[in-house]
This record gives C-alpha cells, sequence and structure tokens, in this order.
C-alpha cells in the first residue's frame, strides 16, 4: 500500500513538474510526526498545510533554512530545514539537505568576509577570503581600499593564521602576513609622487559566532612597512567585519 | 572498625571478580555470563547511504537597479547600478553594490555661465559598497483578495567607496528597502539610501550626505 502511494506521488510529481520545469523535483518520504507548510520562505508566515508522517513531498527549491515543497495533493508551501532532516526516499535511502550544521564550525574549508576600520588614522575597506588547512590553521588574503585625508591607496596582504580554538563560540586567532601597500596622494592636493612599498604584519584577532555559519571578527593588527629610507613606518590598524564561510 | 575491613574486603573481592572477568561479562549481569558465551544479542549495524538531495539552493540575489541620486551640491542625476546580495538566514544577508551616476552643475556653475568647478570626466559619479542587511519586517503583501506576495522591509549598513571629484571617499551607507517576491526567483525593490563622505571640494571639508531613491529587479540563483 505504502508503495503504491509513494509510486502514485512520484508519479505524479513528474506528470505535474514537466511543463512547469525540465529538472525532475526530489520526492521524499516524511519521518518527522508532522510538516507544517508555510506560505513564505520564514517562521512568521502563517501554516496553511501540515502533511503526515509517512506521506511523499516533493523538493522543489531551497532559500536559506526554507525548502519549497509540494504535497501529493498539488499544495505547494514552505517547510523549515529542521522538520525535514529526517527524510527517506522511496527507496529508504537517508536524505540530508544541504545546509549550516553545528559541525560545519571546524569541518569547513573556505571562507570569505568584508570588515572597516582604521588604518593610522585612515578609513579603511576591507575584502578577505581564507582557506583552512586543517581546523585551526588557515591561509589567509585580504585587499583594502585605504582613504586617508591626504592620500588614498591600497593594500593587499597574504598570510596565515591560527584559530586557538575553533570549536568555541567565541575563540581568540593570530596572523602574519606579508604584502604590498601602494598609496598615491589626494587629487585636491598638490602633486606628490605616489608609492609602492612592501609590507608586513602581525595581527590577533577574536571572532564569533552569530549563527552556525555566520561570524562577526574583529582584528588589530601592526604593519611594518617597509620604506626606501632608512627608517621603516611602524602603522596601528584595527578592522571590524563579517565572515561567512562555505 | 570491623565492619569498614569487612566493606574493604568485600570491594576488593568484587573488583578482583570484575576485572578477572572478560569483556562482555559484567558483575551486575542477571544471567551469570561465564566466559565464552556467544552474544544473545548481535548488533544490526545496516550501513544506509546518506544522499543529498538534489535540491536547487537559491541563496545569492542579483539583479540591476534605476533611480535618481542627490549629489549634495551637484544637483539630481539619473543613478543606475547593479547589485549581488547573498542570504545568510531568512533574516540576515550581505550585499554588494554598484552604482554609477552624471553630476550636474553646481548653483554657482550655473549662475556664473562659464566657470566649471570640475572636469567632464571628475563629475563621474561612482561607488561601490558592501553592506550587511537585516530584514527587519518580513511578511507578504496583498494585491486584490486573491494575490499573496511574500515582501520584506530590510534595512542595510554598508561601507564603501565613492569615486567623485577626481578623489576616492570612503562612504557609509545607511539604508532602507522593501523587496517584493513577484514569484519564486523574481524580486522587485524600492530603496532609499544615504551615502555619506567627507568632501573638501567646494574648499572646506564637509560631510557631504547624497541620498538616492531607486528601483530596481532581482532573481534569486
Amino acid at each position: 500500500m505504502h508503495r503504491v502511494v509513494v509510486t502514485a506521488c512520484l508519479l505524479a510529481g513528474v506528470l505535474h513538474a514537466a511543463p512547469a520545469s525540465a529538472s525532475s523535483a526530489e520526492s521524499v518520504v516524511v519521518q518527522d510526526p508532522y510538516l507544517e507548510l508555510h506560505s513564505g520562505p520564514g517562521r512568521g508566515f502563517p501554516v496553511t498545510q501540515v502533511v503526515d508522517r509517512g506521506a511523499s513531498v516533493e523538493l522543489l527549491r531551497q532559500r536559506t533554512d526554507w525548502i519549497k515543497v509540494r504535497t501529493g495533493r498539488d499544495h505547494e508551501g514552505w517547510v523549515n530545514r529542521s522538520q525535514l532532516e529526517r527524510t527517506l526516499t522511496g527507496d529508504g535511502d537517508e536524505v540530508r539537505l544541504p545546509g549550516p550544521t553545528a559541525e560545519a564550525r571546524t569541518e569547513h574549508r573556505w571562507e570569505a568576509g568584508v570588515g572597516a576600520g582604521d588604518f593610522d588614522g585612515a578609513d579603511v575597506v576591507t575584502v578577505a577570503a581564507s582557506y583552512a588547512l586543517n581546523d585551526s590553521l588557515y591561509l589567509r588574503a585580504d585587499v583594502s581600499q585605504l582613504f586617508g585625508e591626504f592620500s588614498n591607496g591600497w593594500l593587499g596582504t597574504a598570510g596565515i593564521g591560527h584559530i586557538f580554538m575553533p570549536q568555541w563560540r567565541v575563540s581568540p586567532f593570530v596572523g602574519i602576513g606579508a604584502g604590498w601597500v601602494y598609496v598615491e596622494p589626494s587629487a585636491t592636493l598638490v602633486e606628490a609622487p605616489s608609492r609602492s612599498n612592501q609590507a608586513a604584519y602581525a595581527g590577533a584577532g577574536l571572532r564569533g559566532y552569530l549563527s552556525n555559519r555566520f561570524l562577526l571578527q574583529a582584528e588589530y593588527r601592526q604593519y611594518l612597512i617597509f620604506m626606501d629610507t632608512n627608517d621603516n613606518e611602524v602603522i596601528n590598524a584595527w578592522t571590524v567585519g563579517f565572515t561567512h564561510f562555505f | 572498625m570491623d565492619r569498614r575491613l569487612h566493606a574493604l574486603l568485600l570491594n576488593a573481592a568484587v573488583a578482583a571478580a570484575t576485572l578477572a572477568s572478560p569483556g562482555t561479562a559484567r558483575a551486575e549481569d542477571p544471567v551469570g555470563a561465564s566466559p565464552g558465551t556467544p552474544q544473545v544479542v548481535e548488533p544490526r549495524v545496516a550501513r544506509r547511504e546518506v544522499k543529498a538531495p538534489a535540491i536547487d539552493t537559491e541563496n545569492f540575489e542579483g539583479g540591476l537597479f534605476v533611480g535618481t541620486v542627490s549629489i549634495e551640491d551637484f544637483g539630481s542625476s539619473l543613478l543606475y547600478g547593479a547589485r549581488i546580495a547573498y542570504h545568510f538566514t531568512e533574516d540576515v544577508f550581505a550585499e554588494a553594490t554598484l552604482g554609477s551616476a552624471k553630476a550636474g552643475n553646481t548653483s554657482y556653475e550655473d549662475l556664473s555661465g562659464s566657470a566649471q568647478l570640475l572636469t567632464d570626466s571628475e563629475r563621474q559619479y561612482t561607488y561601490y559598497d558592501l553592506a550587511l542587511g537585516w530584514n527587519a519586517l518580513p511578511g507578504e503583501s496583498f494585491f486584490g483578495s486573491r494575490r499573496a506576495m511574500p515582501s520584506a522591509v530590510y534595512f542595510t549598513l554598508g561601507a564603501g567607496s565613492t569615486r567623485f571629484g577626481g578623489d576616492d571617499h570612503f562612504t557609509v551607507t545607511l539604508g532602507s528597502g522593501y523587496r517584493l517576491l513577484m514569484n519564486d526567483w523574481l524580486a522587485a525593490h524600492l530603496d532609499v539610501r544615504n551615502q555619506m563622505f567627507d568632501s573638501d571640494l567646494l574648499g572646506k571639508d564637509k560631510l557631504t550626505q547624497n541620498l538616492q531613491f531607486s528601483i530596481g529587479l532581482t532573481a534569486f540563483f
């Protein structure tokens, strides 16, 4: 009986999906006591339908933690991922929906983030990407635009960092790296030559998870700018930003 | 004293018995399994294949917008640009925006007739903005009695750069918008932004407020 229902649902789904899109939607069997179908992808949207355990639903699309499903009776609605974590395919295999898990904190590889802050009195906007070598060690590259009172510039660095307690909600980290800084005088001032110098940094900061994949990060860095003259320039900088991992 | 010694000896005896018995047999086993007894219940570890369903994940949103920007001291101009957003959760998203406009004349330039403060290329107003957005008021908008579309009023806070007057300016942008999902993947936007940056173009350093209003279309992918 069960198999007949599943097959019928699958068949109905295939027939129905055909005109809408070429991709065939995946069908799963509900294992939770029931599914609540919301009218939109958010917790505040009203529940318009309920699907019981054992029924088959088609997975149409996913947006953040919400999955749009179609029931056997052709009702469509959005279900939270947490209610669909225990589902089976028609063949009885377990289905795991894509999305963040707590383990992802230490299992992910790529991170991307943006931030803003201060670079020795100049404003700075930073874009960063990092690749984790293991739980706590990562390679990182940053590109920053600098906006000073008398000059503007760009800063690009690459480095290596260490997260002390990657499994903690808030963890300190340190990093070192090197790169280039390019500075050109502001257009409204008298002409002065633009210059490009090598730079190195050492930094430390704190990062804290706001959700399983999203974290806030604050970092202090001390840069050493290697000048053409004998005196190297020391610059203190800090940034605050957010990071997301994939 | 006597009782304590008794208890100590008893404990030692139990401990010795526990250690002596092989792994499966435990002191409290009611069956009293002796070494060599076959395991009564064999664990059935059925390895199930965990499958990732072929589901379309749509957390990116990209599109174009057009509107008007009021560049402080330089009048209002046509604004156009592109944006891409990534939705972390149903509440929070990140958004990168690129925009461009051509500034008009200051009142002084118009009145004096010929004096030009900026060259043609310096009048080009281009910016990028990296922002964090918050869907503060999600909900549904109703059109008549038959159609309900998901919508959200959101706020953004961003930082970026504006190139204007031949100079790059660090820019902080505050914004608010309304997103209306017309179907599962197409959204219309109404946006108001205030881009704030320091400028000394007219001689004195001041914080300029550059308000913009735009409409846009985006697609989720």
